[in-house]
């Protein structure tokens, strides 16, 4: 299928924090677990790390459907990650944020960045994120 | 981009014509269909929904929205597994909370409409059944690839929150599997260094999809060389298994499955991205993948994912004929309660539970707690199982055929046959 390498915002929204990269998409279902935001795929690279409050930097999502509930849990509890930055489009993962937006005011704004500035912000300990329809502000802070 | 041309009954939905539950559900349709670049929106006929199994508040909070804005399902809607089984009550070993909070996520779908289907296999009930061409909006790996696949049905990968929405509102994104482009075969696998003895065994489909969708991830495979006339329930667990290892959501069989009577068909006239001519030795490693740790003394036995039809229960009832579960082996079968019904008529549920089995209808061993807690071992014919019920339940899973699992729970120890193997 039609694969896109622009970026795009496909949830707006405002977010700062520490950066955290997962090497290896992360299912949300099975792998993220909601009451303390911990990945806990015992194969995933970055298991054991927490991503509540993040900057999330990952390649995508993978997996279920179920990963959009387990992400609106997340933010329902507050574990969430505060910003999701992705390297190619993830429905599941903006559709959980989405309705996370409907049910409870706030979500992680989810971003899909071109490979330079995926790169880069992988490479940043705290980075900042503005993301509207309007354009889209990302930077390292410290 | 400017986001999808709407119609004039979209923008009524979104105005609140049919209330605020179908104003959101309209909302959250239209931003996926952003998302996907969709041009346009499109009627569905028919809807399966995901979101009825309990994950915690955030889903049974959005299925209330919902319900209390007034959204009622505009297409014939059918639902997936829940957390419980509602007609044996007493398998469930969860807590007690949770058991409420699953039950109100099941009412409240039934609130907006929703047929109570409880099976991850609707496709095995009459008329739910979509046909060729026709625009659905299902959820469920499984039954995805197989109203896709098997019926030549066309639908997108729908899942929690976006199922129920298609189905208040009857209207998608014209993007994904919708679209005749995407259809399009990608990866051919070719069987013919394979034996006829291995294309005749059942426990071969399940095999062969875990292979296809670790070889395929989402491309879109098609598998030349299976015999003309492979049963449904062949395809099911192909599919099934395909759907878990990789994210498969639709796959040709030449000769078998409906787009494809040609291999010029099924890869639309361009030329394929890939060919993989499967080896004995690939099946062999894919089978032995899907067996985990030892596996003696044997606890359990689960068969049923997806969900029984009534031919493989009679099959085992035929297979089982005149012996008895081993005592210290728990023999579990899920099915839908469709089904269950038709088994009941013909006797055979009688039967199989004299014998030591136990059915579980509206639910599956692998997403609620059915299984003893101090299950270790466990015996299945379904490569879906296997794929994820390590992880689930922390057991370990021996995979073998219905024949072999039967043998097994009567003789309370793993029997297999490994020279079907080669």
């Amino acid at each position: 299928m039609r694969r896109s390498g622009a970026e795009r915002v496909l949830v707006e929204g405002t977010g700062e924090g520490e950066v955290v990269v997962l090497h290896e998409p992360l299912s949300f279902w099975g792998g993220l677990e909601a009451a303390t935001g911990r990945i806990v795929d015992r194969r995933h690279p970055q298991h054991g790390v927490s991503i509540a409050r993040a900057v999330v930097v990952m390649p995508a999502g993978r997996g279920s459907s179920s990963s959009s509930s387990v992400l609106a849990e997340a933010v329902r509890r507050g574990t969430a990650p505060v910003v999701i930055l992705l390297a190619r489009p993830d429905q599941i993962v903006a559709l959980g944020a989405i309705v996370a937006k409907e049910l409870y005011g706030t979500a992680p704004p989810v971003v899909v960045l071109d490979e330079h500035r995926f790169r880069d912000a992988a490479r940043w300990r705290r980075a900042r994120v503005e993301a509207s329809s309007r354009g889209l502000v990302l930077h390292a802070t410290n | 981009m400017g986001g999808p041309t709407l119609s004039a009954s979209d923008r009524a939905l979104l105005d609140g014509s049919r209330g605020e539950g179908a104003a959101l559900a309209m909302r959250i349709v239209v931003r996926m269909s952003e998302i996907q670049g969709a041009r346009r929106l499109i009627d569905v006929a028919s809807a399966h929904i995901d979101g009825c199994l309990y994950h915690g508040p955030a889903g049974l909070d959005f299925a209330e929205r919902l319900a209390a804005g007034g959204a009622r399902v505009a297409i014939p809607t059918t639902l997936n597994v829940s957390s419980l089984d509602l007609l044996h009550p007493e398998r469930y070993r969860g807590d007690p909370e949770t058991a409420t909070n699953a039950r109100r996520l099941m009412d409240v779908y039934v609130e907006m409409g929703c047929r109570q289907t409880w099976t991850c296999a609707p496709y095995q009930i009459a008329d739910v059944r979509p046909t060729l061409g026709q625009h659905v909006a299902w959820a469920e790996s499984n039954a995805i690839v197989f109203a896709n696949s098997v019926l030549g049905a066309r639908t997108d990968r729908y899942g929690d929150f976006i199922d129920i929405c298609a189905a208040v509102t009857g209207r998608v994104p014209e993007a994904g599997f919708h679209l005749e482009a995407n259809r399009r075969g990608e990866i051919v696998f070719g069987l013919n260094r394979l034996s006829p003895t291995l294309l005749a065994e059942d426990s071969f489909y399940p095999v062969l999809g875990h292979l296809v969708g670790l070889r395929s991830g989402s491309l879109v495979p098609v598998i030349d060389d299976l015999p003309s006339g492979t049963s449904e329930d062949r395809l099911k667990a192909l599919g099934a298994a395909a759907a878990s290892s990789g994210s498969v959501a639709l796959f040709h069989a030449v000769g078998v499955t409906p787009e494809a009577p040609t291999l010029e068909d099924a890869l639309k006239g361009e030329p394929p991205r890939e060919v993989v001519e499967v080896e004995p030795a690939s099946v062999r490693r894919a089978r032995d993948e899907l067996s985990s740790g030892a596996v003696e003394p044997l606890d359990a036995v689960s068969v049923g994912t997806p969900h029984f039809s009534l031919a493989e229960i009679g099959r085992l009832a035929s297979l089982l004929s005149g012996r008895r579960v081993h005592r210290e082996v728990a023999f579990y079968v899920s099915t839908g309660r469709d089904v269950l019904g038709e088994a009941n008529r013909r006797g055979w549920v009688a039967e199989l539970e004299a014998r030591g089995v136990r059915f579980v209808t509206d639910t599956c061993t692998y997403v609620t707690p059915i299984l003893a807690e101090d299950t270790r071992a466990v015996m299945t014919s379904s490569a879906k199982w296997a794929y994820y019920a390590p992880g689930n339940l922390g057991v370990d899973v021996v995979f073998g055929s219905l024949r072999e699992c039967v043998e097994s729970a009567v003789e309370g120890r793993v029997v297999r046959d490994e020279a079907l193997w080669g």
